[in-house]
């Protein structure tokens, strides 16, 4: 291993142009592992590895947040991913909500989820349905099968985002990015073409990364070599075709269609999340329970996750960092999930 | 974003298959991935496979990486 | 914080944080202020307590009642001491079977046995049905101080060495598996477990065995930041010396659980005298939990719980926070 390790540094000197490059990873399991292999000590102090938005917790807007957190005081049974059980409303969590005794379950899948739901016909089971075109299949599925089935007591909030219209609002309101280190397994549903609009657009390249440090550092080289020609490549072939998985993008069509979503940090950006279709609105939870997003308070007083997450400034560089913002009491989403760029920095000690 | 992990199909019965990994068997959907067979590796995500793993790719990456180190060491050699 | 959470019962630094505002500063005394696993008293007395409440009751490789005695044989242990004597009480919820409750005593009677104890005290409430769930256990056990047992969590020093006594994350995976439907072949199996006997063996290396945990509930993240905390010093370990096994590897990739956070029910962590390391792990190798024991890491001055990756790189440990739960960011 610690052969391939020097021979990334080195191919990395090779290319390296000895200006200041930043690069951005939008997948918060890139940011974890960057984090986790310290890969960023193997970086020239030139060239920086910068986290944008890439945890589905930390983009979910807060008022999405506080009406996914009232729902579970409605006597639903709230089903949702470990990711955001901690994440703090602005009166309550869904951690709290269950230490009041509401019904609040946490699955790996969503097709636990809806098994769950299935075994218990007296439960009003609510998936709350966060995550990026990775997840956003699954989810699909679950609403598929409940509509074939006639499963009555299961509905999903949907809070789904895409990727390519939040790369775009980066690129657009200034991030300063020389290139993207764009996400392995959302690539793998969607296909490495929906990048192309980057170098089309904005002369910017990307290349679709794995998860091993082999795969990001060969990744990194592969952007610096295209630095000057900049193109959109694959480097985690092995799981990422150009057209991607056309069936789960069909079910996804299927499922979904485009809406105009909010983002933590970014705001409204049109056509960046989805909504579920007309002919499965009887398992689309907003309507159901005809869920009204509260006006919550965006941003928490001196909070910057905003500015984390377009990659203006470091976690370091936020005034809350590691003070009144912690792991233990996180303020903003980029550091409640451990996925977000400021739990990564802090747990790490980048 | 998305934790995947590579495991191996076992078995196959209709759009649910048998995966293995290390000893640790999951049951998987496979109805994203219609033409995967028994012996393929599939990327699994929260509960569904997602992608066939390309087997030849994995290993040319590793190929890849013995192609870079000797063309340094070539290029060390003129230096 | 107006409500108690499960993270607060999870082990990592809420669960710290938690205990100390609530019970440390207001029971306040020099033997609770010892922060050990277990109150050394005077007469060389040591004494401990534990509770139990592990669900599901029965996981592959154990139960609550093995748990409960395991746990409570190895607190005592942990402070250098032998274990003697145990109280159980149980706290059962009205309509749990009677089968069930025979099979927890006789686990109990055989983890007793085998580590040498007596259970001379108990008690036994049962409350109506939905106010408990199935069966709590609480224990509580007295035991010796071995003569030549020097053992505490502040005698961490730089240059010492860590090791731990077997695989790490058996328990945690064991549980959260049989919780999660995560079905293993062959069975990953709790390594719940009596201690008490490995103890004895070292304790014949006297004052060089310098600290004893065992990485229940937070896992070794948890034991090390205590060590490092409680001994003023920092600790360096090594991601290629880790010893766990390959499918609670696989499991926690696929779940996104650090395995340095999953509970051990049958493991310790060794501070040792670095001239005595190569002893100590032949002690443990040849006992009969200590099959898979390693050298880790050592004690540095840095103040931080680091780790080297089998990159060369280094970061720090995380630390737990509360309870883990499957993600999938």
């Amino acid at each position: 291993m610690q052969g391939i390790i020097n021979t990334a540094k080195e191919l990395i000197d090779r290319y390296n142009t000895g200006e200041s490059i930043k690069i951005m990873e939008v997948c918060g399991s890139h940011t974890m592992a960057i984090s986790k292999y310290g890969l960023r000590q193997i970086l020239p102090p030139n060239i920086k590895l910068i986290s944008g938005p890439g945890c589905p917790v930390c983009v979910t807007a807060q008022n999405e947040i506080d009406a996914s957190i009232s729902l579970a005081s409605q006597g639903v049974t709230i089903a949702t991913f470990g990711d955001l059980v901690r994440v703090p409303g602005n009166n309550s969590s869904l951690q709290e909500e269950r230490a009041k005794g509401r019904d609040v379950r946490v699955f790996y899948s969503p097709l636990d989820a809806l098994d769950y739901a299935m075994a218990n016909p007296s439960k009003e089971v609510v998936f709350i349905g966060i995550g990026f075109e990775t997840t956003i299949p699954s989810v699909a599925m679950t609403i598929k099968e409940a509509y074939t089935k006639k499963i009555k007591n299961y509905s999903v909030y949907c809070l789904h985002k895409t990727m390519p219209k939040a790369l775009e609002a980066l690129v657009v309101n200034g991030s300063d990015i020389q290139g993207f280190l764009l996400p392995g397994h959302v690539s793998a549903i969607t296909g490495s073409t929906i990048y192309n609009f980057l170098v089309d657009r904005y002369n910017i390249g990307g290349v679709v990364s794995g998860f091993e440090a082999t795969d990001i550092l060969m990744s990194v080289v592969m952007i610096l070599k295209n630095l000057k020609d900049p193109k959109i490549e694959i480097q985690y072939k092995r799981v990422v075709k150009d057209e991607g998985n056309t069936e789960a993008q069909r079910l996804m069509d299927e499922v979904f269609e485009e809406s105009d979503a909010e983002w933590r940090g970014l705001g409204m950006i049109e056509e960046s999340g989805l909504r579920i279709r007309d002919k499965y609105s009887e398992y689309d939870a907003e309507k159901k329970f005809k869920i009204k997003k509260p006006n919550s308070n965006t941003e928490i007083k001196g909070c910057r996750c905003g500015d984390v997450l377009k990659g203006i400034i470091t976690p370091k560089q936020c005034p809350l960092f590691g003070k009144a913002c912690t792991p233990l009491n996180p303020v903003g989403p980029c550091m409640v999930s451990s996925e977000g760029s400021c739990a990564a920095y802090y747990k790490y000690g980048e | 974003m998305c934790i995947a992990v590579a495991q191996k199909v076992v078995k196959i019965d209709g759009d649910v298959a048998e995966t293995e990994l290390n000893g640790l068997k999951r049951r998987v959907s496979i109805s994203m991935v219609p033409d995967v067979k028994i012996g393929d590796y599939v990327m699994v995500h929260a509960g569904v496979a997602i992608s066939i793993v390309d087997k030849e790719t994995a290993e040319e990456d590793l190929r890849l990486w013995e192609e870079m180190e000797e063309a340094l060491r070539e290029s060390f050699k003129q230096k | 914080m107006d409500k108690v959470l499960m993270s607060h019962g999870g082990g990592g630094s809420m669960m710290q944080s938690f205990i100390s505002e609530i019970f440390i500063e207001k029971f306040n005394n020099e033997y609770l202020n010892q922060m050990e696993d277990a109150a050394l008293l005077p007469g060389k007395t040591v004494f401990t307590t534990d509770s139990f409440v592990v669900k599901p009751v029965f996981f592959p490789g154990g139960d609550i009642g093995r748990l409960a005695i395991c746990g409570t044989v190895n607190d005592i242990s942990m402070r250098g001491a032998k274990p003697l004597f145990l109280s159980a009480s149980f706290i059962i919820e009205e309509g749990f079977p009677v089968d069930d409750i025979k099979k927890i005593v006789d686990s109990m009677v055989d983890a007793a046995n085998e580590a040498g104890v007596q259970i001379v005290t108990g008690d036994t409430k049962v409350v109506e049905k939905h106010s408990a769930d199935g069966i709590f256990i609480n224990t509580a056990g007295i035991g010796i101080l071995h003569d030549e047992a020097s053992v505490s969590i502040k005698n961490g020093k730089p240059g010492d060495v860590v090791i731990v006594s077997g695989t790490i994350g058996d328990h945690g995976m064991a549980v959260m598996g049989a919780r999660e439907g995560l079905d293993f072949d062959p069975p990953l199996l709790s390594d719940v477990s009596p201690l008490n006997k490995m103890v004895e063996k070292l304790m014949a290396l006297r004052d060089a065995v310098k600290i004893l945990r065992d990485p229940t509930r937070g896992g070794v993240a948890e034991v090390l930041y205590e060590i490092a905390g409680m001994s003023n010093v920092g600790i360096k370990i090594y991601e290629d010396k880790l010893p766990v096994k390959e499918n609670v590897k696989s499991a926690c990739s696929m779940l996104g659980i650090d395995y340095l956070h999953l509970a051990n029910e049958g493991k310790l962590v060794c501070v040792v005298d670095k001239d005595f390391a190569y002893k100590a792990l032949e002690i443990m190798k040849d006992d009969k939990y200590g099959k898979d024991a390693a050298i880790i890491g050592e004690i540095d001055d840095s103040g931080l719980v680091t780790i080297e990756t089998i990159y060369g790189t280094n970061r720090i440990v995380d630390r737990p926070i509360g309870e883990l739960l499957p993600r999938i960011c």
